[in-house]
């Protein structure tokens, strides 16, 4: 490996800068980086709304149960509201295959190495799926509080399920993406007695990050604070 | 590493301006990407590093200008430097902080050839 830059190219090749006897000029370009993605998200929020689909973006940590959160709210409310999944992971269709069992359509994506979901992913991916008017479009994002936080997919709201088996401090940890959350899901508050976890603290510190940010409690596998995390998601 | 997107997306945004602009290699790419953007500005330089070899911007030179946190109180109305999104007013203590500065991730301009 290159000692140099780090590159997997042998140590042997130049780090001189190419040097042109041209004159060079400057030129203005003043664009957002993330103006691409901005602009595929603003056609899949256009595409979406014009169907009357509500999409929501799950992000956490991985492990922290947001695809049981999943299975068992489409058990509950695929009666009420047609509902669709985009999985994403790295790898496998595992998740894509779980929501399936639980009766949603489900569209895995894989990054690969990629450690999000961009808007132009998404884009493709409402091509496949096709949700249905009227319907409610789950995107389950990569398992990382760092990078999705960025990306803006075309989504009525993002929000961070968060475990209690986590530190109560990832709010203050992960700022980014509490700044751009709309729901904190404080998730398994069933293994509360086991722990030493503070869901007063917690809250403290997301309304730091953010002081107007919703929080609904709940344990998935109990069931408790879950007819809260409905009544939100009908409510968007 | 969101940084290795942001590149690409940056490659991809001036190889689109490279036509309009006519110019055919980057020596230099001005950037300002602000404290509190979520970026680390050493990974941005690996990924520009790798991700420009044999395009028109191998071996441009990156130059990024770090944009201080600013925000303004919605409690006092006082504008205050922030260093991260949790920080409070320094005057009042609110946590009630709207971000006027910092978060800036851009393209300035280019030096072309």
């Amino acid at each position: 490996m290159c000692t140099t830059c780090g590159c997997s190219h042998s140590s042997s090749h130049s780090h001189s800068r190419a040097v042109s006897t041209e004159e060079s000029r400057m030129v203005e370009i003043e664009k957002d980086i993330l103006h691409k993605n901005n602009q595929y998200a603003t056609k899949n929020r256009k595409w979406l709304s014009d169907k009357n689909i509500v999409a929501l973006n799950l992000l956490s940590s991985p492990g922290s149960g947001k695809t049981f959160l999943l299975t068992r709210t489409i058990d509950v409310l695929k009666s009420r509201v047609d509902i669709s999944v985009i999985e994403g992971d790295q790898q496998t269709t595992n998740d894509a295959d779980r929501i399936k069992q639980a009766g949603a359509k489900a569209l895995q994506i894989n990054t690969g190495r990629g450690c999000h979901l961009d808007a132009h992913m998404i884009a493709h991916a409402l091509e496949k799926l096709a949700p249905a008017k009227n319907s409610l479009l789950f995107i389950e994002n990569v398992g990382n509080l760092v990078c999705p936080a960025l990306f803006d997919l075309g989504e009525a709201k993002k929000v961070v399920i968060l475990s209690v088996t986590e530190g109560e401090d990832k709010p203050v940890k992960y700022p980014d993406m509490f700044h751009v959350a709309d729901l904190v899901v404080l998730n398994k508050i069933d293994l509360l007695p086991h722990l030493d976890f503070s869901v007063d603290k917690c809250i403290e510190y997301a309304r730091k990050i953010k002081p107007d940010i919703e929080v609904i409690q709940v344990s998935a596998t109990t069931g408790e604070g879950m007819s809260e995390w409905y009544s939100w998601v009908l409510g968007v | 590493m969101h940084e290795m997107s942001l590149c690409e997306s940056i490659i991809e945004s001036i190889r689109e301006s490279a036509d309009r602009e006519a110019f055919t290699q980057v020596r230099s790419v001005f950037l300002e990407i602000g404290k509190l953007a979520g970026v680390e500005l050493d990974s941005m330089r690996f990924g520009f590093d790798v991700l420009s070899r044999g395009t028109l911007l191998e071996n441009a030179r990156l130059n990024i200008v770090s944009v201080p946190g600013a925000a303004k109180c919605c409690d006092c109305s006082n504008v205050v430097e922030i260093h991260e999104r949790y920080s409070s007013c320094p005057f009042c203590g609110s946590f009630h902080l709207k971000i006027i500065r910092g978060d800036e991730l851009r393209i300035k301009n280019l030096e072309v050839v």
